[in-house]
């Protein structure tokens, strides 16, 4: 299963790595919320960070919503524990909320596939932007420059150009 | 010369890192160097190659980055650091090109 560009996403609530919940409703209240699949461990989750907590601060003015949500299989891979994930924040000294999806609900019901998996969502919820955040991970210049685009064009009320790219990055590691 | 590169079907850097090594060979003037290519398809495949992330590439045998002892075995992509500090899911050109230019030198003094 996967999200189409114009359809409500599902909502959701999960834990950050302090317990608080965080919860993605329609209609509440964020012009735009973007939601990156991500992990600990994925060069290029690792690479497109920076450029995705940028935009977070760029557009907090806004009202613009970041969450990262990390729907790994911590049981194979413990570098992507809640512990690892607190660790990363800590020491990162993250500003975005760094969710966890346990069971990996989520992540299915988005239809995410690889890490950074980015969805932008409209004020209604529906799903305007999905894709990388821009056309190179090794070239922080781009400056999540795709992300960026979506953004505006949710928060001006103008048509995206790009609605959809192809999401670049390491698999999802799905329970067994 | 022996240059395998080991790869995972999870992470999409097996062919940018392919062309990396050719580029460098070409460079070194050892284009004629044949480049295996072994796929991990399973943790048993992982456990029995020691295999740290995808893709790994092995130099004689030797991994072009040592991993550090604390490194994971298992089916995963493998995170790399540029020379500017930056990550990267595919080892700096540098690195590459100076590990197949000592591994020819090598070559040379035992030949």
């Amino acid at each position: 299963m996967s999200l189409s560009i114009g359809e409500v996403a599902p909502g959701f609530a999960l834990p950050d790595t302090e317990g608080k919940r965080w919860s993605v409703a329609h209609y509440d209240g964020a012009p735009a919320t973007v939601v990156v699949f991500t992990c600990n461990h994925c060069p290029y989750a690792l690479a497109w960070h920076d450029r995705i907590a940028q935009v977070a601060d760029d557009y907090a003015a806004r009202g613009v919503r970041v969450l990262a949500v990390n729907p790994n299989d911590s049981d194979r891979y413990p570098g992507d524990s809640l512990e690892a994930m607190r660790d990363r924040v800590s020491r990162e000294q993250w500003t975005i909320p760094y969710l966890r999806d346990a069971t990996q609900e989520v992540a299915r019901e988005y239809g995410a596939k690889v890490t950074p998996d980015v969805f932008v969502l409209d004020a209604e919820g529906r799903l305007r932007y999905r894709g990388a955040p821009d056309a190179d991970y090794d070239n922080p210049r781009e400056q999540a420059e795709w992300l960026r685009e979506a953004l505006d064009a949710v928060l001006d009320g103008s048509i995206l150009a790009r609605p959809e790219t192809k999401p670049v990055g390491c698999s999802i590691k799905w329970k067994p | 010369m022996n240059v395998e590169l080991l790869w995972w079907e999870g992470c999409p850097s097996t062919e940018r890192a392919l062309e990396a090594v050719r580029e460098a060979l070409d460079e070194l003037g050892l284009g004629g160097v044949e480049v295996a290519t072994r796929e991990i398809r399973t943790d048993g495949d992982a456990d029995a190659a020691g295999f740290v992330g995808s893709p790994t590439i092995l130099i004689d045998g030797v991994d072009l980055v040592a991993a550090a002892d604390d490194e994971p075995i298992g089916l995963s992509c493998r995170v790399y650091r540029r020379r500017d500090g930056r990550i990267s899911p595919i080892p700096d050109p540098d690195d590459l090109r100076e590990a197949l230019e000592r591994a020819a030198e090598r070559a040379e003094v035992t030949r």
